[in-house]
């Protein structure tokens, strides 16, 4: 056995689901930039990456992170149709609240009050937990997320239904489908490989 | 064969042109890079950190976990061609149908998000399943089992014992997203499979 696991002595550790900006830190060696080569960045997709642990670390593998990354993006940028962002970044921060990913549910709850300027209720949702009242509409794709992220997964008829009656099309149920699947992905790397500092 | 089949859309069963197949051509990026993960992690260029067994062995056990029969038997399939697959997908399976339970549950950091932990099993490979798994596949499989039912005990020393098991640091990184994509894939199909049930 010569690689060895990292064991971070983290003072005051985020212990609450917040919107604030926090920090990760890993529990195996990262790649170090110098021993990065062009593949490496081709799978970075963002170059700035190099500098962050969680992506300098799931590097290590570049077929994998390269196609993850390039998934992640389409499902949450590639907004010019389908469901609004703001939701997509619900159902992922629906997700990471169940699965207990306090980093995971940081960043995307940001991105979820920056999106919908509902800020109130995206902290209810981290202060309450799944079952908050949030209205008919983000009820709906919050339940659906849940349910989904559930193991096995409970997503049935019955969501789909109360998803199109709150009035998503089919083309934003696929996309509260893979805003919340693609977080059960994320969710586990990112609380497997290392864990949740205080902002840097 | 795999790389001339669409993973999801085989085990969701679309066919071209039903409105699932119209469905997942809309978001064409997400469906080709969904499967190129499919690909980088099941058909590796580079297999020297996580064999073709281990792979499709954890793929097999998780779908298992998951309830998911025919993405179970789509896996199992796989596993069986390769080098002791019979025996190792019998035995995966048995483990998996044996230790099936519901997740997510799962210790928070100590402070008030204490008050929402839940205990459940914690997977320990027995002497005769581990004599037919080896050591290194046993600790995978027990990995897999903490990845798939209660990501939030994860911890340095879950990762300490896949190293002291012989898994690299490089193969801990594939195994991880190889579990958690599986997670994914998963939940992608349950979800079109409801939607095209409709």
């Amino acid at each position: 056995m010569s690689d060895t696991v990292i064991e971070p002595a983290v003072e005051n550790p985020p212990v609450v689901f917040t919107q604030d900006k926090i920090g990760w830190t890993a529990w195996l060696q990262p790649l170090a930039e110098v021993e990065l080569t062009d593949r490496h960045y081709e799978a970075l997709v963002d170059k700035a990456r190099a500098k962050n642990p969680y992506f300098a670390l799931l590097v290590r593998d570049p077929d994998i992170l390269e196609a993850r990354t390039k998934t992640d993006n389409d499902i949450f940028y590639n907004t010019r149709d389908g469901l609004p962002r703001a939701e997509r970044e619900l159902s992922a921060t629906a997700a990471s609240r169940l699965n207990g990913c306090i980093l995971c549910a940081s960043v995307h709850s940001r991105f979820a009050s920056q999106y919908s300027k509902r800020e109130a209720d995206v902290q209810k949702l981290l202060d309450e937990g799944v079952t908050a009242d949030l209205g008919d509409r983000w009820n709906a794709i919050v339940s659906a997320s849940v349910a989904l992220s559930a193991t096995p997964p409970a997503f049935g008829a019955d969501h789909a239904k109360r998803l199109r009656d709150a009035g998503l099309s089919d083309e934003e149920i696929s996309d509260v489908v893979h805003g919340a699947a693609f977080f059960n992905w994320a969710n586990r790397l990112m609380l497997s490989i290392g864990e949740p500092t205080p902002a840097s | 064969m795999t790389d001339t089949i669409d993973v999801i859309d085989h085990l969701v069963g679309i066919t071209p042109g039903s409105s699932s197949d119209a469905l997942r051509s809309r978001r064409p990026i997400t469906k080709e890079h969904a499967q190129k993960s499919w690909t980088a992690l099941f058909e590796p260029v580079d297999a020297s950190q996580v064999s073709l067994v281990e792979r499709f062995a954890v793929a097999a056990f998780i779908a298992t976990l998951h309830g998911d029969r025919s993405t179970a038997e789509f896996y199992g399939s796989k596993l069986v061609g390769l080098e002791n697959g019979p025996v190792i997908l019998a035995t995966t399976k048995a483990l998996a149908e044996l230790h099936a339970t519901k997740g997510p549950y799962g210790h928070y950091p100590a402070g008030p998000l204490s008050d929402e932990n839940t205990d459940g099993p914690v997977l320990d490979i027995g002497a005769a399943e581990r004599a037919i798994f080896g050591d290194r596949l046993a600790a995978a499989l027990e990995h897999a089992h903490l990845l798939t039912y209660h990501p939030r005990d994860a911890s340095p020393a879950e990762l300490q014992k896949l190293l002291m098991a012989g898994w690299s640091t490089t193969g801990v990184v594939t195994l991880s997203q190889l579990a958690s994509f599986l997670a994914f894939q998963i939940r992608v199909v349950a979800g079109l499979r409801v939607l095209a049930a409709a």
